[in-house]
């Protein structure tokens, strides 16, 4: 039996950039929001599991300072995944 | 002996709880969980706080809770998000203690003791509504029972302590029906003889409810007095499996004994091939048979020979049904399970009165079956019986049903 999945106009997922480190751990350094644009991830300040509320569903969260805004950014095992706000 | 601090956790109305949490748009809303109507599961399988005020009960037919709730929102399970929550519960269990019984996928008891207890519940509560976005009821108590009466006292999240100082003003006033064990049946007996709350029951002598219900009147006992001693098992003991088994509510009521056979064949080859799978030959078969009325029973035979070959078991299960039903009225559901298991690595004795040259050929055939499956689905391979009637034929039972309900006394009451 395969997982079905919901989604909502509240769940973006988007396209991340992601380094994988030698001892397993992984950090975005950058994803691309619907307009295609760019934005570079300047810090990492927390990671742990999280449920989005706003978007339904749990995953790690990496809470993230972007141009000076904090913003958070979910891992949901094979997809990334922002609130659109 | 020092005392021990057992917590039971029961996720609240688990599968309604999942979905509305990854479907922000369903929060506020009646929403129950139903099986499929078209292939006659259409019940009640969980439904959320909002329906459950509407007088919705688990088990109902999904068209008489609409009756009462109009604007109900019916989702189809997604068992295998609920598979995953179970785990992301178990990962968050395993932070406190290595003793984890799960109990079903959404509840389970924990021992923590030398913990406070209070304390584990509430941060596994809060780390629920955080981590995973839904609440559970949490008993805390000395004894397995009583931690389990605990969680069903107090819903939504909320942490309930019965301890040896308070359990005659918290668990003895409760009516009967709530302690484990207590059903329907039990229910009525107890009643008749007056005993309606723990506490009567906890008073009545246990030999006369041994004269009156055996040795679950002994239990009966020691649940109500809170004497039960029952270790919380690790959580690689639990995962020792004693039975194999599948059930299934067929998509149209059975007439014949041939409906009978293209069902049971089918069963049996999702019970064999997962005997297979675990490496396991099962000792004793037992069906399971609900008529049309609901009326429900179950029949078990030792096999002369331990097997996980389909043909064997199908035909035991075969040879019970026909003895033991004369259609006094068409069955509805259906369930085959294998119990005695031994690993299929045992050496065994041969018999001189079997042709073991055909037994092992059938297993080697089963085992050609389950290949071509695992490489090709399901459907790719099937018995000829199986075509005649193409609805029942078409059920997957080892792909379908991957939640097996569960009993207390998994080695049976053997104390």
């Amino acid at each position: 039996m395969i997982e079905r999945r919901y989604e909502n106009e509240n769940k973006v997922y988007v396209k991340v950039a992601v380094v994988f480190y030698p001892n397993g751990r992984l950090e975005p350094i950058a994803f691309w929001w619907e307009n295609a644009q760019r934005y570079r991830i300047d810090r990492v300040l927390d990671v742990c599991r999280a449920a989005s509320l706003k978007a339904g569903g749990t995953g790690m969260r990496y809470t993230c300072m972007v141009r000076g805004h904090q913003t958070y950014l979910f891992f949901e095992e094979d997809r990334w995944f922002m609130e659109r706000r | 002996m020092k005392q021990r601090v057992i917590l039971h956790s029961d996720m609240n109305n688990f599968y309604a709880s999942v979905e509305c949490a990854h479907r922000p748009e369903m929060r506020g809303k009646p929403v129950a969980v139903g099986g499929d109507e078209e292939l006659r599961h259409g019940i009640v399988l969980a439904k959320n706080y909002i329906a459950k005020a509407t007088g919705i009960r688990t088990g109902e037919a999904l068209w008489q809770a609409r009756q009462k709730c109009p604007g109900l929102l019916v989702l189809p399970p997604n068992y295998p998000l609920y598979l995953k929550y179970a785990k992301f519960a178990r990962q968050i269990y395993a932070d406190y203690t290595s003793q984890i019984e799960p109990f079903g996928l959404d509840e389970a008891w924990l021992d923590v003791s030398g913990e406070d207890g209070i304390r584990v519940a509430n941060e596994i509560r809060s780390r629920f509504k955080r981590e995973l976005g839904v609440t559970a009821s949490v008993g805390v108590s000395y004894n397995k029972i009583f931690a389990k009466l605990g969680s069903d006292i107090k819903k939504p999240d909320a942490t309930t302590l019965i301890s040896q100082s308070n359990f005659k003003s918290v668990a003895w006033p409760l009516p009967v029906e709530e302690l484990l064990y207590v059903g329907r049946a039990t229910k009525t007996k107890l009643h008749r003889i007056g005993i309606t709350t723990i506490g009567d029951l906890a008073a009545t002598p246990a030999p006369l409810l041994h004269s009156l219900f055996g040795k679950v009147g002994d239990v009966l006992f020691t649940f109500a007095n809170g004497l039960d001693d029952s270790p919380v098992m690790q959580m690689d003991e639990e995962s020792l499996i004693k039975s194999v088994g599948n059930s299934t509510t067929t998509p149209r009521d059975l007439t014949c004994n041939e409906d009978v056979k293209i069902t049971l064949f089918v069963l049996c080859e999702s019970v064999c091939a997962r005997m297979r799978e675990h490496g396991f030959l099962g000792r004793t078969v037992a069906i399971s048979i609900r008529d049309n009325a609901l009326f429900r029973f179950e029949r078990q035979c030792k096999l002369n020979r331990p097997s996980h070959i389909s043909r064997e078991i199908a035909d035991a299960a075969m040879r019970l049904f026909s003895e033991n039903y004369s259609w006094p009225r068409p069955v509805r559901s259906i369930g085959v399970r294998c119990t005695d298991l031994i690993p299929s690595s045992m050496p065994l004795q041969l018999s001189v009165f079997t042709n073991e040259q055909q037994r092992q050929k059938q297993e080697a055939l089963d085992k050609a079956v389950d290949e071509v499956r695992r490489r090709f689905g399901h459907f790719s391979i099937q018995r000829a019986c199986m075509l005649a009637d193409k609805p029942l034929g078409g059920i997957n039972p080892k792909g379908d049903h991957i939640i097996h309900p569960v009993g207390f006394f998994k080695d049976g009451m053997v104390k």
